[in-house]
Formats: C-alpha cells, structure tokens, sequence
C-alpha cells in the first residue's frame, strides 16, 4: 500500500523540479517577507531578536499558504485527481503523499534557509536551533491543515484568498505554539511544554487532515 | 415502531418542513419579545449598581449572552452539518446555511459590547483576553464559512463543502480556545478576566439568564426565516410553491 | 424630569452603556427587516416565473 504513497510522492516531486520557478517563488517570498520587518520597524537589534519569533512563523505561514492553491488544482484540471479518487488505494493515503511533496518543496526550504535568515535578527545560536526545531515540526502540520482549504476551494475563481480565509484560523494554534516555544526558550523559561503541543498538534494534523481533505476533494472534484 | 421514524422523516422534505418553519418562527418571535422586554427592564431597573463598575456593569446583560450564542450556533450549524453528511438531507444543510449569519452577527456584537465594556473597566478598546480572542477567530471562522458558500456555484457542492469546513472548524474550536488560553496567561497573566471581577448576585444571575433566552428565541426565530427562504429559492420551479398562498395569484 | 436624565446619564457610562445597547438593538432589528425585505422580493419573483411560465405553456 505505502508504494501508492512514495509513487505519489516522486511523481509530485518529479513535476516540481520540472517547473523549479514554482519552487523558488515561494522560498523567496518567504526571505523578503522576513527581510521585510527590519525595514519596517527599524534596525535595533533588541526590538528585532523580540519579535524574530513571530515574524518568522508569521512568513512562513503566508508563504506555506501561497503554494496551497496549486497543490490540486493542476491535477484537477488534466483529470489526474479524477484518477487518484477511482484508485483502489485509500484516497487519504495518496493525499498524504501529495502533501509531502509539497511539504518538502515549500517547508522543507525554509526551515533550512532560517538560520541565514536568523542571523539578519542577531538570533543567538541555540534561538536560532529552536526556531529551526518549531518550525521543522510545525511546517508540516500547516501543509496538512492546508490540504484542507485547497481540496475545499479546488477550482473557485479567487480560490488563493479564499484559502487563506478559511486556513488561518486552522493555523492559529500551530502559530501560538511555534513562535511561543522560541520566545519561551530564549527568555529561559523553557519551550519543552510548547514543543510538545506543537508535536501533539502536528500528529492529530497528520492523522485526522487527509481524512477531511479526502472529503473535500470527493466533494469538490465530483 | 418504523411508522415512528417514518413521520420523523416527515419534516425532513422542504414541502412539509416549510409551514412547520412558519409556526416555529412567529412562535419564537413571540417569546423573544416578551423576554427581551422583561429582560431589558430588569437589566436595567431591577438588577442593582454593580459595587466596583458602577452602571457599567450591564453591558454583561447583552455581552455574555451574545458570546454564548456565538459559540452554541457554530455548533448547532456543525451538527446540522454532520447529519446533513450522513443522513443526506438537504435541509439539514439549509439549516446550517440560515444559521450562519445570525452566528456571525451574534459574535459581532459579542465583540462589539466586549470592546465597549473594556474601554471604561481597562482603558483600552481592545483587550488582548483568551476569551475575546478565541470570539474574534470565532468570527473569521464564520466569515470563512460564508465566504465558501458564496464562492461555490453550484448548491449541491457548497452545501457538502460548508459541512465540511464546520467540523473541520467545530473539531479546531477548543484546540484554538486551549492555546489562545495558554498565549494569554504565559504574556499578561489571568489578571484580566471579564466575568470573575465581579460577584454575581443571584438577580444579575437570572437577567442574564433571561436575556440569553431571549437571545436563543431571537435566533431561533430568524432562522426559521431565513430557513423558509432558502427554501422558497431552492424548491422555486416546484408545484407546491407555486400553488403556496402567499404566492398564488 | 431629572430621574430621566439620570437614567439615562447611566452614572457617567451613558457611551459605553448606550453604545453597545444602542448598536445590538440597531442589529437586531435590522436582521429581521432585511430578511422581511428579501422574502418579499423572493415571492415577487416566484410570481414573475410563474407568469413566464404561463405564459409560455399559453
């Protein structure tokens, strides 16, 4: 059965590197949304280590967002989705494959790409490792969650704002929880309660969100 | 016992739900009247002068109940979701439909009266508390709901769609509350509470409970409204709504 | 005279007080007027199609 998941994987990944520019867009959205902040509210390094947390959960958020409207809608069209709900493998398995793809073209990135990113904040060097942990287990649980508004608002004119509209809500807890663990440990007071919700929050994600998704996409796709 | 669950099903076709929605509505229509009234009158002259918040204090009078029919429509409308998924009835979706904007409205002012009571009690339009927060994501869970029906076209897929996106949101609510709760008391400590300030007395207890069945008549009543209405819109081209009194010529 | 104004003063929250009342009262009147207004515009158009309708079959 995990065969139908990793051919979903390649085959998404595959289509990935053959259009890169979808993969750079949103990595590159994700640095000058970050870069944005310090031109914003100014250079000092104290206000700037204060609110890196946020700013950083906040950027990846909005850009883990903008790749979602793409994740079936090119499927949908060519009648490849049609394929996947006809195929005897539970649909939810294949949905999972297709989020990891996406996952690992636009979460992966910018969770390797933060501690550059870190430093722009004068982020001390074990900040820096905890954003990277929050996001390394929160960003998975925001393609999951993510997933949801996608198969849901699957081919709508205005579909992209629409998603956002219904998913940041969803992301609210991931979003709490992430950059609360990175302020909670830089100010010592020690992030371990707020790593393990997020993991909690990341593990209900990865189990019940392909079966809602798979709903949506019966729903949307008939 | 099947004839039992036969006329059950009865009122789950819009032809029959529909006069049986018109009774409910006036019904309700009254006894939220007459609870507003009462409720209105004791908020005012009967309930006495909060000791720390002076006059103040009666905005709770609307304030809590409205929270408290933000928070149960959302749930009413998941549960008309859920069996509108499994038993497949296309008015359980409806009902879901009509409710939406009562909820949202309902949350607005539960927002609105909460912002107007912070200004005098803490000086600030705004208070960052678990509980208006929690309101305020409540609110764009309702917009995202509405916003989704008005994108869909097509009715079938829009209802499914909604259903959906309510439990997926009904299943969010307390996992949003727990972490906005813990967001708050880890950056302003539980200081700030709305309701724990001040010591009900048992006559403040009773008009809010007044008030809040008032409220609960009020939505009940502009549901079967707008229940009846959507109605009217989905069955246009059938028999039975052409032969209705009121639209027969 | 003044037991009106007083009351209406509401020991100096007569904004806040008034607001929020005042804005809740506006909705919740206003819901139903609209939903008034909209039924019957549905039932002039449930007519309009019904003459169509006759129309055509005529």
């Amino acid at each position: 059965m995990f065969s139908a998941f990793f051919t979903i994987l390649r085959r998404d990944l595959l289509l990935a590197m053959r259009r890169r520019s979808d993969v750079f867009t949103t990595l590159f959205f994700f640095v000058i949304v970050v870069s944005l902040f310090p031109l914003g509210i100014g250079p000092e390094l104290e206000t700037l280590r204060l609110i890196a947390p946020g700013v950083f959960w906040v950027a990846a958020l909005l850009a883990s967002m903008l790749a979602l409207e793409k994740l079936f809608l090119v499927d949908y069209q060519d009648g490849a989705l049609e394929q996947m709900l006809l195929a005897p493998q539970p649909l939810s398995l294949l949905v999972l494959g297709k989020v990891a793809a996406h996952w690992l073209i636009t979460g992966l990135p910018l969770v390797l790409l933060s501690p550059l990113l870190g430093l722009q904040y004068d982020l001390p060097g074990e900040t820096i490792g905890v954003l990277l942990l929050t996001l390394l287990l929160g960003t998975p649980a925001l393609s999951l969650i993510g997933a949801i508004g996608a198969a849901l608002t699957l081919g709508l004119r205005g579909g992209g704002v629409l998603v956002s509209l219904l998913v940041l809500p969803l992301y609210i807890p991931v979003l709490i929880f992430g950059a609360g663990a990175v302020e909670a440990e830089a100010s010592g007071l020690g992030g371990i309660g707020h790593l393990t919700l997020l993991g909690a929050i990341g593990l209900a994600a990865l189990v019940a969100a392909p079966l809602a998704t798979s709903a949506a996409l019966r729903v949307s796709a008939e | 016992m099947s004839s039992r669950i036969l006329n059950w099903f009865k009122f789950s076709s819009p032809a029959s739900f529909y006069p049986l929605a018109g009774t409910i509505g006036r019904v309700s229509t009254l006894i939220a009247v007459a609870l507003l009234a009462v409720g209105l009158y004791m908020s005012f002259f009967v309930a006495p002068t909060d000791y720390k918040q002076g006059e103040g204090y009666r905005i709770i009078f609307i304030h809590v109940p409205a929270a408290w029919m933000s928070m149960f429509i959302y749930v009413v409308m998941a549960f008309w979701a859920a069996m509108g998924l499994v038993f497949r009835t296309r008015l359980s979706f409806m009902m879901a439909r009509a409710l939406a904007p009562t909820g949202a409205l309902m949350t607005f002012i539960a927002l609105w009266t909460g912002a107007f009571w912070g200004k005098p009690m803490w000086g600030t339009w705004w208070v960052w508390d678990a509980r208006l927060t929690s309101e305020l994501i409540l609110f764009f869970l309702y917009v995202g709901y509405i916003a989704l029906q008005g994108a869909i076209p097509d009715v079938r897929r829009g209802d499914r769609a909604g259903a959906i996106l309510l439990l997926v949101g009904v299943v969010n609510i307390p996992i949003i509350y727990f972490s906005v709760k813990w967001w708050n008391t880890l950056h302003q400590g539980a200081s700030v509470s709305i309701r724990e300030g001040s010591s009900m007395s048992a006559i403040m207890l009773e008009t809010m409970l007044i008030m809040t069945f008032a409220f609960w008549a009020y939505a009940i009543a502009v549901a079967m409204a707008r229940v009846r209405l959507i109605i009217l819109e989905r069955e246009r081209e059938t028999r039975w709504v052409a032969e209705l009194p009121e639209v027969k010529l | 005279m003044d037991a009106v104004k007083e009351f209406f003063h509401m020991g100096g929250y007569a904004l806040y007080v008034w607001g929020s009342f005042g804005v809740t009262a506006a909705l919740m009147v206003a819901e139903p007027l609209v939903l008034a207004r909209q039924r019957k515009a549905m039932i002039r158009r449930l007519r309009r199609l019904i003459r169509l309708e006759s129309e055509q079959s005529s």
